[in-house]
This record gives structure tokens, sequence and C-alpha cells, in this order.
């Protein structure tokens, strides 16, 4: 993608701050958001885009819960887990929602580095982030192969509504997918930091003007999404 | 406020952002195929979707065929009846009208218009571009698979849709549909994303959002909606897919089928039916707003006088554009909705009225004692305005309860919608291609082909669709590829259908010579120059025409003055481009 940070170009003029700076940069010609590069603007739109496939996917699932006749599956009983001789609710659930918004507070921490230009502290910290991300698909997919085992279908279960199984795979999928690409590219950014790339400013995709590492923080900002939505889903599918 | 007043040089910021090198083409395939230009991928758009809209046209003819003589064309039974109905809705909707206001003439006209070089990720773009063409290839290759197409009609309701007794139900038709509506979706995103950040980020000195052109502001406002509107169709083809192949029941009720209970049960049939009108409202809108900003230039250009309440037309686009996410449930009137909600949605949407009443007020009134020259753009852009009020009137029908529910599934209701939505909004495209064909290639379309093809067009459109209204009102169902022996299918019923199969005809005619004129003019057309219409917007003053890639050669431009300063008294022509200093100090014009 073509780039034009502007972080650390030009002079800066003096704006107004508040609702007065708001009309007046959107009064303004050339740019409507003056500290946003054309990544960071995409990013927000694009999110905003993608809050609304996952609200569709909640509402869907709300809808098909509260509509149904048969009993729903009781989330703590479903999402235990049995260790040392117990039956822990939600332990799995809280583990991984734990190691994500772990991620976030590592994904942060690049991102202030990478804003310092602490090159091996970002490289470290977005490998960081990669890894946890990781760990919450595998866990993921650990708990996935236990409902499966347990007899836990995208058409049936066996202990209640159909539309239990559908929507629990269709979502937390969905939002397993979200992660998955999102580590894919922590990958490819945290190479890229490392290679010295941003410096450069070298040509190809996410690439920044010289000396610009605004790409971590756009790249945080998906991560960061994808780590509010899971606390909507677990709010919804796990709480409820 | 409206930038009406002309800028000072010193008034205008410096850059803000420094000149970024663009990706050069370097071979024949990455200039005309694998091209990151956004006027190359404009067209490559735009041919996709004239070439698919060209199949839906043939259904059209097929559809009529059956309803004008029905009986006479054995190859045409009910079932393929269902498919060409289902397959001309989708394509007509989504694939020609959509894809070729926002992926055609967004791709052509954004950059341009804004003084932008290119859309800001062009090579997003370009894969934009490449999904939409594999979206339409899926969607072509449901004709080829056994069982065809599906026949759910282009609504695609559940349970009917994924069953046997529905032509593609239980086949690869409404698998291929479902799959081609996703990857068009994704496609849509890349691109849209673009034409967004474009808008707001990339443009020139001295353009403020006040100051674009109105097709700018009707492209962009249906981008935005677009981009939150088609999650909820994503979503819903997502979930038929589910259903469909992994047996979830998302939207399937348990259901008995030629006497077998089927293994569905617990789905929500109008769960889909509000997602689907979630997304198929704004829809229409996404397909309406471009058409009113493009309208509003060609009439502002072709009658040589600026366009009446600038500020009103922008939020009147923008109001429409909110409002048209919270109508959706008028079109479930009969889906057995608490009536309260009957209630709040016929309120909302005869709101929208108003916004859409003062467009076309102000359209009216910017013709109002204007200079208005009768070309070819101009007699499209009359022929909208009065299309789109008539079809716009029967919408206030259809939007009151009490009215829709006898009105409901007749033939009324296609008549009100493809005046609205097919004929108004096709009615500016053809004016928009007959305005800018000539910034696009340099030459002017022949004048008496367009002018038999307006006239056919106009004519033709009427005589179609209103005695349907009448057909409808009746109690013709829609859907029906053939009614019989009942009391309301009086013989001049029978008549009057045969009448507007033999006009449908006769217009489909009529498109043949517009492509012919298009191939035709490409060659022997009249040279244009570079500005034939006089027109004040940016993409009229590009150093060379047809522009090349980059667009504006050295120096982008920089803009004084909003798009419409026509005949402003003493200045020395009857128009002054967006990038033209005067009074301050004379122009530079391109030769």
């Amino acid at each position: 993608m073509g780039e034009t940070t502007l972080n650390g170009f030009g002079a800066k003029p003096a704006r107004p701050s508040g609702i007065r700076g708001v009309a007046t940069d959107w009064a303004s010609d050339q740019r409507a958001f003056k500290s946003a590069s054309w990544g960071k603007a995409m990013m927000w739109i694009f999110l905003l885009s993608d809050t609304f496939i996952f609200s569709c996917f909640l509402l869907a699932y709300m809808t098909a819960r509260s509509s149904t006749t048969v009993p729903w599956p009781n989330a703590s009983e479903v999402f235990a887990l049995h260790m040392f001789g117990a039956d822990i609710p939600l332990i799995l659930i809280a583990i991984m929602t734990f190691v994500l918004i772990s991620s976030s507070g590592t994904m942060a921490m690049a991102v202030n580095f990478a804003y310092r230009k602490n090159k091996g502290a970002t490289v470290a910290l977005l490998l960081a982030t990669a890894a946890l991300g990781a760990t919450f698909v595998g866990m993921q997919a650990f708990e996935w192969t236990k409902l499966i085992t347990e007899g836990v279908r995208p058409w049936g279960n066996p202990w209640g509504a159909p539309q239990f199984g559908a929507t629990f795979f269709m979502i937390t999928g969905f939002h397993g997918t979200h992660v998955s690409f999102g580590v894919l590219f922590l990958l490819i950014v945290a190479r890229k930091v490392w290679r010295g790339e941003y410096d450069r400013g070298d040509r190809g995709f996410f690439t920044s003007r010289p000396g610009d590492y605004e790409h971590v923080e756009t790249m945080g900002l998906y991560w960061h999404f994808v780590d509010l939505v899971w606390v909507f889903i677990f709010a919804f599918f796990y709480l409820w | 406020m409206v930038d009406a007043t002309p800028r000072m040089e010193r008034d205008i910021p410096p850059a803000e952002v420094p000149e970024l090198e663009l990706y050069h083409p370097k071979s024949w395939w990455t200039t005309y195929v694998f091209s990151q230009d956004a006027k190359v991928i404009a067209i490559q758009y735009s041919g996709t979707a004239v070439a698919i809209g060209l199949v839906a046209l043939v259904l059209s003819w097929l559809m009529r065929l059956q309803l004008g003589f029905p009986g006479t064309f054995s190859f045409i039974t009910p079932e393929a009846y269902y498919q060409f109905i289902t397959m001309h809705g989708m394509i007509m909707v989504i694939y020609l009208l959509t894809a070729l206001f926002l992926g055609g003439f967004g791709n052509y006209l954004i950059p341009l218009m804004v003084g932008a070089r290119d859309m800001v990720f062009p090579y997003v773009n370009m894969l934009s571009f490449w999904v939409y063409l594999l979206a339409v290839l899926v969607l072509v290759a449901s004709f080829f698979v056994p069982g065809g197409p599906t026949g759910a009609g282009w609504t695609l309701y559940p349970p009917q849709a994924i069953l046997g007794g529905t032509p593609g139900g239980q086949s690869w038709g409404i698998i291929l549909m479902l799959v081609s509506l996703i990857l068009f979706i994704i496609g849509f995103t890349m691109g849209g994303l673009n034409y967004a950040v474009t808008v707001i980020q990339g443009r020139t000195r001295g353009m403020t959002l006040m100051r674009m052109p109105l097709t700018v502001w009707g492209i962009f406002t249906a981008t935005v909606m677009a981009l939150l509107a088609f999650p909820a169709l994503f979503v819903a083809c997502v979930m038929m897919l589910f259903d469909r192949v992994l047996g979830t029941s998302f939207f399937m009720p348990a259901l008995v089928e030629m006497g077998e209970q089927l293994s569905y049960g617990g789905g929500s049939p109008i769960l889909f039916q509000h997602l689907f009108w979630f997304f198929g409202h704004p829809e229409v809108y996404i397909v309406a707003l471009p058409a009113f900003g493009i309208v509003s230039d060609l009439i502002s250009t072709h009658a040589r006088k600026n366009i009446f309440g600038y500020r009103m037309m922008v939020w009147a686009i923008v109001i429409i554009g909110a409002l048209s996410f919270i109508v959706w449930a008028h079109h479930m009137y009969v889906s057995g909705m608490h009536p309260w909600f009957g209630f709040f949605f016929a309120t909302t949407t005869l709101i929208i009225a108003v916004p859409t009443a003062i467009k076309v007020y102000n359209w009216v009134l910017t013709l109002w004692r204007g200079d208005i020259h009768l070309t070819l753009p101009m007699l499209f852009a009359l022929a909208f305005i009065v299309t789109f009020v008539n079809g716009g009137l029967t919408g206030l029908f259809l939007g009151n309860v009490v009215v829709d529910v006898p009105l409901s599934d007749t033939m009324f209701v296609v008549a009100h919608f493809h005046m609205v939505m097919g004929v108004a909004p096709i009615m500016v495209i053809f004016g928009a291609i007959y305005h800018w064909y000539p910034k696009i290639t340099g030459r002017m379309l022949e004048d008496w082909m367009g002018k038999f093809h307006f006239w056919v067009t106009f004519v033709g459109a009427y005589a179609i669709f209103f005695p349907m209204h009448y057909v409808g009102l009746v109690g013709v169902p829609r859907r029906y590829p053939e009614i019989g022996e009942a009391a309301f299918m009086t013989a001049p019923v029978g008549n009057l259908n045969a009448f507007i199969s033999v006009a449908a005809l006769v217009v489909g005619f009529a498109q043949m010579v517009f492509l012919f004129n298009l191939v035709w003019s490409l060659r022997f057309g009249k040279e244009a120059g570079p500005n034939p219409w006089r027109a004040t917007s940016l993409e009229w003053q590009t150093p060379i025409t047809p522009p090349p890639h980059g667009n504006w050669g050295d120096e982008r431009p920089v803009v004084y003055r909003w798009a419409y300063d026509y005949s402003v008294p003493g200045a020395p022509e009857d128009f002054i481009p967006q990038n033209d200093p005067w009074p301050e100090k004379a122009a530079a014009r391109p030769a």
C-alpha cells in the first residue's frame, strides 16, 4: 500500500481545540483528519465496517437465543474444565481472555517503543503480541476440540437448542480468523521493523515514508479492535 | 458554509502531504490489465458491469415474453422463469448498478474531481476489481451448473431459498449465489475504503469538502453507506450458506417437505428478512445517491447555472443516507411484525420524502430561468427528474402500511421500484456516459444515435412501467409466471401485458444502438477537446485528454472556488473552472 504518513513532516500550524477544532478541520482543504495518515484513516473506517459485521452476528445470536423454544445449554457447565478433581466453570475462557487482553498490553507498549524508534524493544513486543495471539488461537482450537468430542455440532448438541453450536462455531470462528490474520500481520510488521524498512521507507506493502513507524500503530488499532470484540463475545456467550 | 466566494492565493494553505511517487507500469500487462490506475480500473469495472448487465437485460426479455404471451414459449418453464427474475434482479441491483456507480464512476471521477493523482491505495483498488470479477464469474458459473442458478427471487428469502422445491435450492445455484455475494462484498470493501479515504484525506490544495462537486458527495456518501450496510448482507449470506451446507438452523424453522420432516428446527426466517433489508434499503440509496449527485452536476453544467442551494443539496444527501438506515422494515409490512413497528417505519419512511423533495425542488430551481442546452446529458437528466418524481410518489403509497398491505407483492410494487431505482438511476448513468465519454476517450458520442437512444428509452420506459402500475392495482401478483383464468385477469390486462412486453423488447433494442454508439464513436466520433461542455469541475481541466496515469502532469491543481461558477457576472466566459484564480489573476487553461 502506498503510504503518506505525516508524523514528523512539516510544521503543524496552531489549530483551535475542542469542537471548534473539529469544525475547522472538516471545513479545511486537503484532509479532514489532520493528524491521521491515509493508512490510519482507512483502518478506522474498516474497523467501523467490521463492527457492523460483528454486531450483526451478535444480534443474530441474541435473536436465536431469545426466540428458541428449547432450553439453551448452560454456559457455566458447557464451558467448564475438569481439573484437579473438580469442574471449574469458565476456567479456560478466563485464561484465554487474560491472554488476549495481555496481548493488547504488549501491543500498546510496542506502539510506544516504535515511536521512540527503539527497534529492538518494538520487535520483541510485537513478537510477544503475536505469541500471545497464537496462544489464544491454540486454546480456542483446544476448546473447539473439546466441544466437538462432547458431541457439539453446528446442527445440534446433546444439551439443547441446536443454535448453540451454530452460533458458537460461527462467531468464535469468525473472531478466531481475525486473530489469526492479526498474528500473520504482526509477524510481517515485526519483520519490517527488524529489517529497518520503515527507516529507509522501502517500497512495497505496508510501507511508510522514511523514518515513520506509524504502521505499528495502525496494526495496533486492528489488534485492539479484535480484543474489544472478544470482550463482547465473552460477555454475550460465556457470561449470559 | 458554502465556499462560494473565491479564495485568494495567499489564503490557500500549503500542501500538507508531500507527493508520493506512483507505481508506474512497465509493461502492457500492468498498464491495461493488472493496472493500478483508478481510471483503468474504472473502465474495467464498467465494462464488466455492463457485460453482466446485458445478461440481465436478456433475462428481462425472456420474462416479458412469458408474461406477455403465456404458454407461447415452451422453453420458459415456471422454474426457468423464477431463475430469470432472481438473476435479473440480483444482477441489476448489485452487479450492475452498485458496481457501475461506485466502482465505475467512483473510480474515474473521485480522484479527478478532488484533484488527486490516484486513489490512496492503488494496489488495493486493483484487487477490488479482480475480486469483483471473480464474484461475477462465480455468478455466471451458476448458469452452467446442474440445476441452474437459484430461483429464490432476488431477496433470497428462506426457508424456500434452500429447499428442493426452489430451482437451485438443493443444487449448486444458491451456494454459488451466496459465495458470489460474499466475494462481491469483500471486493467492494477494498474499493470502498479507497473511495472514502480519498475523499476524506486525499484532496488537493483548496478543495474543501463544501467545494466538492455534488457527484463526489453522492458517491462518497453512498460508499460510506455501503460500507455499513453490506456487513448485514455478508452476515446473512454466511448464515444462509451454513444453513444450506452445514445443516445449521439459523433461518430454518421446523419444516415438513413432501410429507417428510426435515432436520431443521428453531430458526427464524424473519431474522433473515431483517438482515437482508437492513442492507437492502440502504442499497436503494447506495444506487440513488450517486445518481442524485451526478444529475446535479449535469443539470448545473448544461443549464449554465450554479446549482440551487448547494449546501442544502449536500445536507440532503447526508440526511437521506442516515435516515435510510432506519426504514428497512417498510419492506416487511406483511411479514407479521408488530403493528407499532409498522407505525414507526412508516413514519421514518415518509420523513425521507422531505430531504428528497428538497433535492427535487433544487434541481427544478436550478433549471428555472437557466440557459438550458438540450444536450444528451441534459435530456437524460430531465428524464431522471420526471421519472424519479413518478417513482417517488408511488413510494409514498407503498410507505403507508394500510395502502401497502393490499398492494404488497403485486405488479404495482414492481412498477414502483423499477421507476425509482431502475429507470431513474439508469437515466443518470446514460446521461453521465454521454457527459464524460469525451473526457474518457477524447471523442464525442454520435448525437443522432444518442437522440434516438434517448427517445426510445424514455418513452419506452413509460410504456413499460405506467401500464404496469395499473396491472398491479387490479391485483396481478408479482413473481407469477402465468395467472391463467382469474376474475381480475380480464382481457385488457392480458393485452396490457402483451403491450408491455413489446415495449420492453423495443427499449432493449435501443440499448444495442447505444452500445454500438460507444464502440463506433471511439473511432469515428467528433474530436472533443479538453472541455467540450465548458464545465468548471477539475476533471475537465487536466493538461492532457484523456488524462494519463497521475492525471495532472507536474503540478496538482489548486482550487480557488466551488464547482458551480457558471454565468458569473463580469467574468470573461460563462464558466470559471475551479482552478481559475479569476479575478485575482488570469488563469492558465489547457488548450
